[in-house]
């Protein structure tokens, strides 16, 4: 990868990210909203999410299926529901993902 | 803004920061992976500081496509933070340049660890939140480039399974009622009936759209 092309992606990503974040702040910021907005924030982590885990999870791009990761984040997902922390949880995702895929 | 609500923030963010430090290392392996200078994974780690968009813009400049393609993938990946910018916004005060400059803080993370318990975020957990993330991201990232020479593939040490982790933790944690799981099954599945149409982010974008259950039930509850 060129200089250019790397400083390239990197303003552009940068610029691009600041805009989107700035986005609802600048045009709602400020101002009291009606009380049922509350109602929708407070689902926003578990929608938001649900949908990360299972696009990365069950998803190569456009193609839905499973592999290696998927057992890897499962066995996570049991020892997160048993209380283990999230850096535990990380570290036996990625070992049990690098495990089976050196069988 | 408190002090203290700054050092709650700090502790509070703490075990997500490490979790992402270690992703912030993957990165790094897969910027060297790609052929991306040391440098400039660093110092988009450092402006950027938005993983997901940062490691799918390297993901397709990796596999041979352009750098509009790349930044387009970016854009896709980061709108999830329309909907989270709406839901900061109550909380942000100030002139539209300094509501612009706090938004910057806002992260994934802060969704759970800043939240006031009133329907809104405190700003001093947030801020601490994300200044402790943000050290952790970028020095990762430096571990990663440090490291990726001697590391090799990063698929064969199962990384890539570090971040799906990584928000199922989040999402575990907000788990707190029927209403909650009933959402997080909700958008799960209009993420998954999108994936065969729609480009990566899209997905996660319209899953935002299962939040709107919340108004749905509030009504039929009669508040």
């Amino acid at each position: 990868m060129s200089t250019g092309t790397a400083l390239a992606l990197v303003g552009g990503c940068a610029l691009i990210t600041a805009m989107i974040k700035a986005t609802g702040p600048v045009a709602l910021g400020g101002r009291e909203l009606p009380a049922w907005f509350a109602s929708i924030v407070e689902l926003m982590a578990p929608a938001l999410f649900a949908a990360l885990v299972v696009t990365q999870v069950l998803a190569d791009r456009r193609e839905l299926g499973i592999g290696a990761d998927t057992a890897g984040v499962a066995l996570a997902g049991v020892a997160i529901w048993r209380g283990a922390s999230v850096v535990t949880a990380v570290l036996i995702a990625a070992a049990a993902t690098a495990a089976l895929r050196a069988l | 803004m408190s002090g203290a609500g700054f050092r709650a923030g700090v502790r509070v963010g703490l075990p997500f920061a490490l979790a992402g430090g270690l992703l912030a290392t993957s990165f790094g392996v897969l910027a060297i992976d790609v052929g991306m200078p040391g440098w400039a994974a660093v110092l988009m780690s450092a402006i950027v500081f938005a993983g997901s968009a940062q490691i799918a813009a390297l993901g397709i400049l990796g596999a041979g496509g352009g750098l509009g393609s790349a930044l387009g993938a970016a854009a896709l990946m980061n709108s999830r933070f329309l909907p989270i910018g709406l839901a900061f916004a109550p909380s942000l005060p100030g002139h539209p340049l300094s509501r612009a400059a706090q938004a910057q803080a806002v992260v994934d993370v802060s969704l759970v660890v800043a939240e006031d318990g009133r329907g809104g975020f405190d700003r001093g957990l947030l801020f601490g939140s994300t200044a402790i993330q943000y050290l952790t991201w970028v020095g990762g990232t430096a571990a990663g480039v440090l490291a990726g020479g001697v590391l090799g593939d990063p698929e064969a040490l199962g990384l890539d399974a570090i971040y799906p982790t990584f928000f199922l933790a989040l999402m575990v944690g907000e788990l707190r009622s029927g209403r909650a799981w009933g959402v997080a099954t909700a958008g799960a599945l209009i993420a998954l009936a999108l994936v065969p149409i729609a480009p990566p982010g899209v997905p996660v974008l319209a899953a935002s759209a299962a939040t709107l259950i919340g108004l749905h039930r509030r009504r039929g509850a009669g508040a």
